[in-house]
């Protein structure tokens, strides 16, 4: 663990400070310690340092002054949005500037014919679709956090959502990202158009972790809003029938809006929470939504009942208005701060697996359970194998953490053995970069790092972050035969 | 298969040790494309093969020599589909070359490109590394995305050995309408619908003819028709329609001019360029048919916020592809080194210098 106990280098810091404030103005660079002690961690709170200083440009131009003058004095960057992540990828660098781009929050253009929206880094996610409502549009991908997170930020992580299997995720909803290189030139990847020439960048560059260049505007697809959408709510005795009957949904040909499981402990938690009414009993909960116009959709829940009757679901609730569909979703929208209130801390993972694998999955998390002796309730994007088991554990007990990291490891290296990933859509970070080591290969590494090099020659941009090195990989290689039980756990370990 | 792998890990040790350029080729249906062909021809039909699908899953893995027919009617037998409805462009088509050409048909509006679709790959590197990125599941933020651009790539950055790629369900339903509209009123119709909640999965507007097609729930295709309105095509005869779009058999596409493909905001008025045009995407592809100075074609594609392909041309002196900026040809430049550092994939296909 990293308590923020690096040595401050105040030469560094004056230096940097004073290439800052030629830029900007004195409010917009902080370098005291209780004006950067809010940037020291994101939504992975595990993890935190402080930064040597925040820098909050208000514009393109400023972003591009200050990278060439991080650039100039050798000093890593950060790029941070609303700081919601939850894989540390925003972690601070001790010895760096953390690049809030906070000030950068306005809608530039919302084109309602061509269904586009212009916006700067800083826009929140839900501020996008409050925006294209008038017009019966919105932006599609819907991260949880959503109220909070920044466009930006979606961008660097290519976030997902409940309703991705449908409508895709932010890669497939970004037409157009102006970026700001390392060595301050403005890039544009994508076009208003469909395809670019060259190299599909955009694709390289979403989900990059703020590693290869800096978002300084970009334009999102909007999409007609569905005229209505109703979700059944289905109950199963065993977890693996329901991941079975997700995929007849999917065999019967039918992808559906949003397609969410819950296990018991999952459910328990939530129910304690949001009184959503939902089956105590049940040892797992299917949500099924369709959505469309009304007569589609009528005739999909009609689809969708019978595959779920036949694959096994003892009881079924379908959602007769809005405020009924919202009431079953609430249990699965606060699933997260519901496990907050039943636990001190929690650890969310963000595994992927190939579905027809969940029992096996589900099986080997309760052996980690009684393995670690922490409890892991799960919560389950059904329809895309997005898995996020919440490990509870307590972080005033300086042991429990580690146990944590060591129980979470496991799992993430049990999704890549079944074929999956080791992060859906939360991002590497500095949260499963060891787990990198064991997902690839030393020579598919090397080439991640050449491509880093193609657009950040010397490392700036969030350096330690998303991509091991190979002698990380040798390290965690001899801590992983001691059975992921760190040598020396006082000492910061990234 | 891992010794034809290896087989071609040899050749480009070999090719890159000498600095000899390699052709990567499958059934070269899409030679036509792009700009320079150069090199000595790597087959990559001897790769061929569905190693897994998965069809609960929407996923399938498949290798580059696999021909494309072969893959749509595995997919076809369990009721799902290349939904990107790529261009075969002869009876040769590989699944490798359509990932490398990147080229979608008439539902890429509504669906999306093959780099939507494209879940992991498999390819050899300029050095013959054999390296995996991606997977086979729908969600993967893991390392950067190498995969998705791959597609489109032209063979510069690697030889594509296999692909894992999403496969959506067919409609249920589909119907096509035929109404009688200027050009401009059709691009203001297409962008309105768009707007709506409406199940149209393809466009295709020519000499005051706009084609739409339906697809969908059939309680969707059955509203959307009423709210649509024009002349009902009978289904044979739609097939037959958007296929010959999709290969470019139609009428339109047969051309003694140069074929140009502008990729424009959809809200683009009409183009005002001599030759004939025929719209897609809701607006947003327009192909045209003009022996126009190439200079013209461009800036005006540039002008509207997108740019201009010289398709299929017997003199390609203007260029296959827009030129990029200078910041951005800087970083292809340094991508081209990472992945293919002695520079021998597909020399000078994409642009003079790649």
């Amino acid at each position: 663990m990293n308590n923020g106990f690096r040595l401050l280098d105040p030469v560094r810091q004056a230096a940097a400070v004073q290439a800052l404030r030629a830029i900007l103005p004195a409010e917009a660079v902080l370098y005291e310690q209780e004006d950067t002690k809010p940037y020291e961690c994101d939504g992975l709170s595990a993890y935190r340092e402080l930064p040597m200083v925040v820098a909050m440009p208000a514009n393109e131009e400023q972003v591009g002054r200050v990278l060439r003058a991080c650039r100039e004095l050798k000093v890593p960057v950060v790029a941070r949005g609303a700081g919601t992540g939850l894989s540390g990828g925003a972690l601070p660098h001790g010895k760096g500037v953390l690049l809030s781009l906070a000030k950068m929050k306005s809608i530039l253009a919302l084109d309602p014919v061509a269904r586009t929206a212009r916006v700067q880094p800083g826009v929140r996610n839900s501020a996008i679709s409050e925006a294209a409502a008038p017009y019966g549009l919105y932006y599609a991908p819907d991260p949880s956090s959503q109220i909070a997170c920044t466009i930006g930020g979606n961008v660097a992580e290519n976030a997902g959502g409940v309703h991705c299997l449908k409508y895709g995720l932010t890669v497939h909803n970004v037409l157009r990202v102006r970026a700001c290189t390392i060595e301050g030139e403005m890039v544009e990847f994508g076009n208003e158009a469909l395809d670019a020439p060259g190299l599909d960048l955009l694709a390289l560059v979403t989900g990059s972790e703020g590693m290869l260049a800096v978002a300084t505007e970009i334009t999102v697809k909007l999409v007609p809003k569905p005229e209505t959408a109703r979700v059944i709510l289905a109950a199963f005795d065993d977890v693996e029938k329901a991941g079975n009957a997700a995929a007849a949904v999917i065999a019967a040909g039918i992808i559906p809006a949003g397609l969410e499981m819950m296990d018991q402990p999952a459910t328990r938690a939530v129910e304690e929470y949001v009184h959503a009414g939902y089956d105590l009993a049940a040892a797992a909960l299917l949500l099924c939504e369709s959505d469309g116009t009304a007569e589609e959709v009528e005739e999909e829940i009609a689809r969708m009942t019978a595959v779920l009757k036949r694959s096994g679901a003892y009881d079924f609730r379908i959602s007769q208005n809005e405020a009924e569909r919202l009431k079953f979703w609430s249990g699965r929208k606060a699933a997260f701060p519901a496990v907050g209130r039943i636990s001190p801390d929690y650890y969310c993972m963000d595994g992927t697996i190939p579905r027809k694998r969940l029992g096996e999955v589900l099986r080997f998390i309760a052996a980690m359970e009684t393995k670690y002796g922490l409890r892991c309730p799960n919560v389950f994007h059904a329809g895309d194998g997005n898995l996020h088991p919440l490990i509870l554990y307590d972080a005033n007990d300086p042991e429990q953490l580690p146990r944590t990291e060591a129980f979470a490891g496991e799992v993430l290296e049990k999704c890549i053995e079944v074929g999956g990933t080791i992060t859906g859509e939360h991002g590497v970070g500095i949260e499963k970069i060891n787990q990198m080591c064991v997902q690839f290969r030393p020579n598919e590494l090397a080439l991640f790092r050449a491509v880093k090099r193609a657009f950040d020659e010397n490392g700036l941009l969030n350096p330690d972050k998303n991509i091991p090195t190979l002698r990380r990989c040798a390290e965690f290689g001899r801590m992983h035969v001691k059975g992921g039980q760190l040598p020396h756990p006082e000492l910061p370990r990234f | 298969m891992q010794e034809v792998i290896e087989r071609y890990a040899d050749r480009i040790r070999s090719a890159a040790a000498e600095k000899k350029p390699l052709r990567l080729r499958g059934g070269g249906t899409k030679d036509f494309y792009g700009q320079m062909l150069e090199g000595e021809v790597l087959d990559t039909r001897a790769c061929a093969g569905i190693i897994a699908y998965e069809p609960t899953e929407l996923v399938i893995t498949v290798r580059c020599g696999t021909p494309l027919a072969e893959l749509e009617a595995a997919l076809r037998a369990e009721g799902q589909h290349l939904a990107f409805e790529p261009p075969h462009f002869g009876p040769g088509a590989t699944v490798g070359g359509m990932v490398a050409a990147g080229l979608s048909g008439p539902r890429r509006q509504a669906a999306g490109a093959v780099r939507d679709f494209v879940l992991g790959v498999r390819m050899l590197d300029g050095r013959g590394d054999d390296l995996s990125f991606g997977g086979q599941v729908m969600k993967n933020v893991a390392g950067y995305d190498v995969s998705r651009p791959m597609a489109g790539s032209l063979g510069t950055l690697g030889l594509i050995l296999e692909v894992s790629l999403k496969v959506p369900p067919l409609p249920f339903a589909e119907a096509t309408l035929k109404l009688e509209v200027p050009e401009d009123k059709a691009i203001a119709m297409l962008n309105r619908w768009g707007g709506q909640p409406l199940p149209i999965s393809a466009c295709a507007w020519a000499e005051g003819d706009l084609a739409v097609r339906l697809s969908g729930a059939a309680s969707a295709v059955k509203a959307a028709r009423e709210a649509i309105g024009g002349e009902s095509i009978e289904s044979g005869q739609a097939q037959r329609f958007w296929r010959g779009i999709r290969e470019q058999t139609d009428p339109f596409f047969h051309t003694d001019k140069s074929l140009w493909r502008l990729s424009v905001p959809s809200v683009t008025p009409p183009l005002a360029l001599p030759g004939e045009q025929l719209i897609e995407w809701g607006g947003s592809e327009r192909w045209l048919a003009s022996n126009a100075d190439g200079r013209t074609i461009r800036e005006a594609a540039v002008r509207a916020g997108g740019h201009a392909t010289l398709f299929r041309a017997s003199d390609k002196g203007a260029g296959a592809f827009t030129p990029l900026a200078p910041a951005l040809a800087k970083i292809h430049r340094h991508l081209k080194q990472a992945f293919d550092p002695a520079g021998i994939f597909n020399r000078g296909r994409m642009y003079p210098d790649l």
